[in-house]
């Protein structure tokens, strides 16, 4: 990774308006995230991080991606330091860096997902499991599932897609997001 | 009769109503029951023509202006309709289209870029709503509804536990409808419909949300202590408002069921209004969920036919009793009335 000029911190700053060095490691964050037990970096780890500029330490950690934006951490924090912005900030700094570390399973849910709404306007949740599969290698999980839910009306093999189709490609380029 | 020159006033209240995908698809017993009691209570619901996916969680994780821009074509698009209120009953959608419309309220400089990336005119004028709150606010028409339904309302005393997630409360700046630790709207939909509503611990806690497909071991851990903790408080059921909570626990719990587990019907919070206010389980999609609700409805229809029998039962009583009463009253007043000639002979000598 190349070094920036700057510090993460001036970044996270730039981006979300949240100035990490208020975060005093109460810890609140990290005793109600429902995620902690399965993260190595917790809520109020990766502010420290932010703080103390390892930039790779946070940018590049498997955790980042194991949040599940619940937004249980910022609703307690008592310094309104909002940790689910800065992760999310995080998150996208780690994909520009290119050091993003998600696992595949979740990066093959996300280009799925995006993929589907790119492509029809919504999703489609056929066209989008199957395209998982696709990317994750994970073939045979929900297999099973999958007569219970036609059986249901749940699953259709036909995605809807909507007219102004075009409209939501443009506002993905002008995003910069390529699924 | 001459014209009025006024109109007279809309019956109904129009909202524009954003489905989402998932109640096109995963949930659509969801639409269909929010449809059917949205009719009953009097709300107009008008589909918005051509709605995008608001990106959900994988739109604002990957990208945070995508996930701005997703839902502020929504919202453009509602507002080109005519409209001033959105509903967006899918907790999921519901809390990214209320935060796209916090984001460009609270920074100029993407109020002013929006319209150029959306490619549409954007005056950020509408306000976005769920589910909870507009059955919230119509708490008291439900109740009053409920007590004039003349078939036995099958949700009295039913014990059920409201659980809110995380979406529909959180964070407070964006949703703000509710206390986003004790939240107590969904509580008050309950008890309008006639149910005790439990007081559990786990309200606001995180079902796994989009880790379903992904991660799915984590979603079998985080729902399983929800079951267990409205269990454990004596619920018969918990109320969702949510697709994702809802298929993380209805359709997951099949693999819990397989480790002995008592199934815990799962419903959303219209189903419930649904049944309270007498209409058909077929109707408000009951039969789509993965844990049969057919035993928990067997169970409310004994206990509301025990009821109505106990009912049926006081009543003769009382009226046997009333009649017994009414006969001694009769007896009494005629032994006071002879009494009385009685003494009036007396006085007479």
């Amino acid at each position: 990774m190349s070094a920036p000029s700057r510090t993460l911190a001036a970044d996270i700053l730039e981006a979300t308006g949240i100035n990490a060095a208020t975060c005093y490691q109460c810890g609140k964050c990290s005793a109600g995230c429902p995620m902690a037990s399965e993260s190595d970096l917790r809520p109020h780890n990766v502010m420290r991080l932010v703080m103390q500029d390892r930039r790779e330490a946070a940018l590049a950690d498997e955790s980042i991606w194991l949040c599940l934006t619940c937004e249980t951490c910022s609703a307690r924090c008592p310094n309104a330091c909002d940790p689910a912005r800065v992760i999310d900030a995080v998150r996208e700094m780690s994909i520009d860096a290119g050091v993003a570390d998600m696992p595949r399973t979740i990066a093959a849910f996300h280009r799925a997902f995006l993929e589907q709404i790119r492509s029809n306007g919504r999703l489609h949740e056929m066209g989008m499991v199957m395209e998982y599969k696709l990317r994750s290698g994970d073939l045979m999980s929900d297999v099973t599932n999958v007569p219970g839910m036609l059986s249901r009306g749940k699953l259709s093999f036909r995605a809807e897609r909507i007219e102004g189709v075009a409209e939501i490609k443009r506002i993905f380029e002008k995003c910069g997001v390529t699924p | 009769m001459t014209e009025t020159a006024t109109p007279s006033p809309p019956m109904m209240t129009d909202v524009a109503y954003y489905p989402g995908c998932s109640l096109h698809g995963t949930s659509r017993e969801f639409d269909e029951s929010l449809r059917a009691v949205a009719a009953e209570l009097g709300i107009g619901l008008t589909e918005i023509s051509d709605w995008n996916c608001c990106g959900a969680s994988s739109g604002h994780t990957t990208d945070h202006l995508l996930g701005v821009a997703l839902p502020a074509r929504n919202l453009a698009l509602a507002e080109a309709q005519g409209f001033d209120t959105l509903l967006a009953p899918c907790a999921a959608c519901y809390n990214r289209l209320s935060a796209a419309r916090l984001a460009i309220a609270t920074d100029d400089g993407l109020a002013e870029r929006m319209p150029e990336i959306i490619g549409r005119r954007f005056a950020n004028s509408v306000d976005v709503h769920n589910a909870v709150e507009l059955l919230r606010d119509a708490a008291v028409t439900i109740e009053q509804k409920v007590a004039v339904t003349l078939a036995p309302n099958p949700l009295e005393g039913v014990k059920l536990a409201a659980y809110y997630g995380c979406l529909l409360v959180r964070p407070f700046e964006v949703c703000g409808y509710d206390d986003p630790e004790q939240p107590t709207s969904m509580d008050e939909v309950i008890t309008a419909c006639g149910a005790d509503n439990v007081d559990w611990d786990m309200k606001v806690e995180c079902c796994g949300g989009a880790f379903s497909v992904s991660r799915t071991a984590s979603v079998l851990r985080l729902g399983r202590a929800i079951i267990e903790n409205a269990r454990s408080h004596g619920a018969e059921a918990i109320i969702v408002a949510c697709p994702l909570c809802h298929s993380n626990l209805d359709l997951r719990q099949k693999a819990m069921a397989q480790r002995g587990e008592e199934p815990m019907p799962i419903l959303f919070v219209t189903q419930m209004v649904g049944l309270a206010l007498g209409l058909a389980p077929v109707d408000l999609g009951l039969g789509r969920h993965f844990v049969d609700t057919e035993p928990l409805m067997a169970r409310l229809a004994q206990r509301a036919a025990e009821r109505v029998a106990a009912e049926k039962l006081a009543k003769q009583e009382a009226a046997v009793k009333a009649a017994a009463r009414a006969e001694k009253q009769k007896v009494g007043a005629a032994a006071g009335a002879s009494a009385g000639a009685d003494s009036k002979e007396g006085e007479a000598q």
